[in-house]
């Protein structure tokens, strides 16, 4: 028989305690009944002899010390999973809210998953062609990687992402199958996302979850942790390779601070908790390959810069645990760049070993190197010229200016439907790298330059 | 043992209700999947305990048991080549018996109990040992003798010395009855609490480098054989690819490689490419020497806090037989930010940023227990020291990066924008400085080259004069530069890009010896030479530049092997006909 607690000790925030518990574990989900009828969702966060701290995922809007009674259901937060869940639109908690009744599991599993063994990871090293110039070229993207896009509000990232999944494929022709979590994005923006993935007609491979900005807020912890664990299961025990995107991960880590300044903890960094970091850490290393599994989790989180600043606690913690990281640069977005990638301080970690002979193209690594050098020393010449006005350069600098432009708008400019091989790619920077001096092109060595060199 | 009950759980630290007969770092036992913890306070009314796993599921009356003595680690044959946690639960075996993912509680042994070693004895029945003195030895690996220690606390006479043979790491190998009369067993194996520095006789002066084939570090900032260094940096520019270049190819006989709070794939990477990489100065693969713990980022985060401890006494360990062992920890940032995890949870006044004010003295303890060593066995070794910094939004003012500078020696600044035009090592020579220097030259001048540190002291001149030039060419452009400066700019150029920058990818280039450093220093301050008196010639800055000598010389690095240096000596030459021909 379940025992029922009747009435709350204490209620503060999305928090309330119960007094009186017997055999509760950390981690165990309690279920609320109201006395109207309705019930909600809650998580053991705390437990200290007979009290139980309980996080109410529904939010503690209209309970009152007497109104509710709890039971303790002896399980810890699952998630009900079983083949059938591809194609399906689930709530922020996994619950299923496209009308198409209840998921008959195969499984349960806890949401929380376990770390993977580092020795029973395979070490990712198959490239994913995005056909976006920037990605594919200077920030490859690698099967089983966490490669976020940083971005700011009102940036086009939603419109990259979704070129991604359209145009992502893997050597060998295998397809991706997509899981896709909201956390706190606007209805608008899931729409966005669900109709692009309908015009394409790839929904039939696409897992949702929502949690909505109109959803609540605790609710929004777990809702990443739910689409990890679909992602999990569908590619080490189904096989297949999963594109995840997680979006918006700035709201994940408010509705984190909001829930830790309710528990009543010590902030660390602008009022964030101190394990942000292994919070964030423990959505992001879900992403890999592990031995004996066909599968792959490749993570593709979205995040908005709060007021544009990469040394934000978000991006910052964020860009220490990835793989590397896209940003997108406001500055280029006005000069009508799209995607507006700002290469320079994006980076794929992966890429070293993904690239070259067998993989790509054994010129791509040096080809990637001299870009990016060269393309720094048109930031610098740019500088320079705000300076002392383009007139005075040196003529050096000037070819370096005209490369800049033309790199800008050839290179990492392309249309939305625009799909670029690698080899229409990396030629087209050798293409725009022999406008410039071939001495000036340290990073290559003569051999290269032999075969690539056009100028 | 005693056992008490949970009280309270929060996160990964639990209390025990009413008083226990506990004792302060005591390592305890909680729950009924016996997760490992260790008791961080004591109160009249509870008893905190941290737990090292993760505590999901655990509830308030399940057991806590005390074992007696404080947190330690196994050592003794079988430790290299091995990847542990931070808390040295041997990930491999785990894996043959639990699958792709972490188990939570169990237990494993971190040394294999059932391997032979073949044991060559060095003390006979009746001799008098002391603690730390050698009485066995066996090979670990093809690359490493291991010699086993008597225990440092243990001294008196052998009533029992085993014969030579092959015996597993817990058969008694030694019997010792100490002046007390107590009767000791020894075997290949032992404990040490991983906070207590292991002894030693006494601290040496250090003397020597670690040579690392890194030219940034090796000519400009070296180490210190039993040094301590920083690297500081945000993410992205490449601290993770130096500290593992440095454990490619430092010229320590062990390596301990600790990944404390950082990306699964690259421990992956790490084990992978160590079991491939054969080590230049054995010829075995670089595994044999190599120690890796991994408590990587989703991890339990008080792992995260013992794994540093963890790797500083296995370091020390082999320092005792008279190895040079060396400690890479990437990156300490985690552990701060572990201990204010915790400190939180504990209700702590926090200090800066909410960092526990006992930050600069735990890190002090940690950076103290680096150093050349005499050891209780006569021998000398040493521990040298590498810790990664992650600064907050790359800002090097924040706490944990000011107080790894009080207690390192050594500071190598990695710099964003290097980072960004892909110079890498993107080490600032501005900001880096290695206060090892005067204590290295003597060295250098006998084993490198007697004129190296003059050399050294040129190319950072020019390094510094370029950094004033730049300022001024930020302002007017290089092209009202006057001759003389255009040179010094264009030669800083060749510093940079044809030296100080390294690709690790390189086979070449990723590491160099130190008579290349030596010889390509020595071609580029020719060119500086030739150029000047060019210039006294009157010959213009832009033919000699135009000529393109500049860009040749830069590609020296990798078109010149590291065992045959006589293109070089062609480079000297052509430099002389370029530059007689102006």
């Amino acid at each position: 028989m379940v025992t029922e607690y009747m009435g709350l000790a204490d209620i503060n925030g999305s928090l309330v305690v119960l007094d009186h518990v017997a055999d509760a574990f950390s981690e165990e989900l309690v279920s609320l009944r109201l006395t109207d009828g309705s019930t909600r969702t809650g998580r053991i966060v705390a437990l200290e002899g007979e009290k139980a701290v309980v996080q109410v995922f529904e939010g503690t809007k209209e309970l009152s010390m007497t109104n509710t009674l709890t039971s303790l259901t002896g399980r810890p937060m699952e998630l009900a999973i079983s083949p059938e869940i591809v194609g399906r639109v689930f709530d922020g908690m996994g619950r299923p809210k496209d009308g198409l009744g209840p998921v008959y599991p195969t499984e349960k599993r806890d949401v929380n998953g376990s770390s993977i063994n580092p020795v029973s990871r395979v070490y990712p090293r198959n490239c994913i062609r995005t056909g976006i110039s920037s990605i594919d070229a200077l920030a490859t993207l690698i099967r089983g990687q966490k490669l976020p896009i940083f971005s700011g509000s009102g940036m086009r990232h939603n419109e990259l992402a979704a070129q991604i999944v359209r145009q992502a494929s893997v050597t060998g022709g295998e397809e991706f199958a997509i899981v896709f979590a909201a956390m706190g994005v606007k209805n608008d923006v899931a729409e966005y996302f669900r109709r692009t993935f309908e015009r394409e007609g790839v929904m039939d491979r696409v897992t949702m979850f929502l949690n909505l900005s109109n959803d609540p807020i605790i609710e929004r912890l777990v809702t990443p942790k739910c689409a990890l664990t679909a992602a999990e299961y569908l590619a080490f025990d189904c096989g297949m390779n999963i594109l995840v995107i997680l979006t918006d991960m700035t709201s994940y880590c408010e509705a984190l601070r909001e829930f830790s300044s309710s528990k009543g903890e010590i902030p660390a960094r602008k009022g964030f908790p101190g394990y942000l970091y292994s919070d964030l850490a423990a959505l992001y290393e879900r992403a890999g390959i592990v031995e004996g599994a066909k599968g792959s989790v490749t993570q593709i989180p979205i995040l908005t810069m709060p007021n544009d600043d990469i040394t934000h606690p978000i991006p910052d913690l964020t860009g220490f645990i990835t793989e590397g990281q896209i940003v997108l640069d406001r500055a280029l977005e006005a000069k009508g760049v799209y995607p507006a990638v700002d290469v320079l301080s994006s980076l794929s970690r992966l890429m070293k070993d993904g690239i070259g002979e067998g993989f790509t193209r054994e010129d791509h690594r040096e080809l990637s190197d001299q870009l990016f050098a060269t393309y720094a020393a048109v930031q610098d010449a740019r500088s320079l010229a705000s300076v002392i006005g383009e007139e005075e350069l040196s003529d050096d600098d000037k070819t370096l200016l005209a490369f800049g432009r033309r790199f800008e708008n050839e290179f990492l400019g392309q249309g939305e439907r625009e799909d670029r091989t690698f080899d229409e790619t990396l030629d087209l920077g050798w293409e725009l790298l022999s406008l410039l001096p071939r001495q000036s092109l340290d990073r290559v060595k003569d051999a290269t330059l032999d075969k690539h060199y056009k100028g | 043992m005693k056992t008490y009950k949970i009280w309270s759980i929060n996160g990964p630290v639990v209390t025990v209700n009413g008083a226990t007969e506990l004792t302060m770092m005591e390592m305890v036992y909680v729950g009924h999947r016996r997760l490992v913890g260790e008791v961080i306070g004591i109160q009249s009314r509870y008893t905190t305990i941290q737990v090292y796993e993760e505590t999901a599921g655990l509830r308030p009356g399940e057991p806590v048991e005390g074992t007696g003595y404080p947190m330690s680690v196994t050592l003794g044959p079988g430790l290299l080549g091995n990847i542990y946690d931070g808390i040295q639960k041997p990930l491999r075996a785990l894996a043959e018996t639990s699958g792709a993912f972490l188990p939570k509680g169990v237990e494993t042994p971190s040394i294999d109990p059932q391997r032979l070693w073949d044991v060559t004895m060095k003390v006979e029945t009746g001799a008098a040992v002391t603690g730390g003195q050698i009485f066995a030895v066996c090979e670990e690996t093809r690359a490493i003798e291991h010699r086993a220690l008597v225990p440092p606390q243990v001294s008196g006479t052998v009533e029992f010395a085993a014969p030579d043979g092959s015996y597993c790491v817990s058969d008694v190998l030694l019997r010792v009855r100490d002046a007390s009369g107590a009767l000791h067993e020894v075997c290949l194996a032992q404990r040490w609490p991983i906070k207590t520095p292991r002894p030693a006789r006494t601290r040496l002066p250090v003397t020597k480098p670690m040579l690392t084939g890194q030219r940034v570090i090796d000519t400009l900032f070296p180490v210190a054989m039993g040094g301590a260094a920083a690297i500081p940096g945000g993410f992205g520019t490449g601290k993770t690819v130096t500290q593992h270049q440095l454990a490619k190819f430092a010229d320590a006989d062990i390596i301990v490689y600790v990944g404390c709070g950082e990306r699964g794939n690259e421990m992956t990477q790490a084990l992978q490419e160590f079991s491939e990489l054969v080590d230049p100065h054995t010829g075995r693969p670089l595994l044999e020497r190599t120690i890796l713990i991994a408590n990587t980022s989703n991890m339990p985060v008080a792992a995260r806090e013992a794994s540093i401890y963890t790797g500083i006494t296995l370091a020390e360990y082999y320092r005792d037989m008279g190895y040079n062992a060396a400690m890479m920890a990437d990156s300490t940032s985690r552990w701060a930010e572990a201990l204010r995890e915790i400190s939180g949870r504990l209700e702590e006044m926090p200090a800066d940023e909410g960092y526990p004010a006992y930050l600069p003295s735990r890190l002090s303890d940690f950076y103290e227990r680096a150093g050349a060593f005499r050891t209780l066995s006569d021998r000398d070794g040493a521990v040298t020291l590498i810790g990664a910094v992650s600064p907050q939004g790359a800002d090097f003012s924040e706490p944990v990066t000011q107080n790894t500078k009080r207690f390192t020696r050594c500071f190598w600044a990695l710099d964003k924008n290097l980072a960004y035009a892909r110079h890498y090592p993107a080490i600032n020579w501005n900001d880096s400085y290695s206060e090892y220097v005067p204590e290295l030259t003597e060295w250098y001048t006998e084993h490198a080259a007697p004129d190296f540190m003059e050399n050294r002291t040129r190319i950072a001149a020019i390094l510094a004069e370029e950094a004033k030039l730049a300022e001024i060419v930020k302002l007017v452009g290089a092209e009202l530069l006057p001759d003389d400066q255009k040179i010094t700019m264009e030669a800083a150029r060749v510093i940079r890009v044809g030296f100080l920058q390294q690709n690790a990818l390189d086979p070449v280039d990723t590491s160099t010896p130190l008579k290349k450093h030596y010889r390509m220093m020595q071609v580029i301050l020719h060119l500086y030479d030739l150029a000047q008196d060019a210039l006294a010639r009157q010959v213009p800055a832009s033919v000699m530049i135009g000529s393109g000598v500049f860009d040749k010389v830069i590609r020296m690095k990798t078109q010149t092997p590291n065992d045959d240096l006589s293109p070089l000596d062609a480079l000297d030459r052509l430099l002389d006909e370029t530059f007689a021909a102006f």
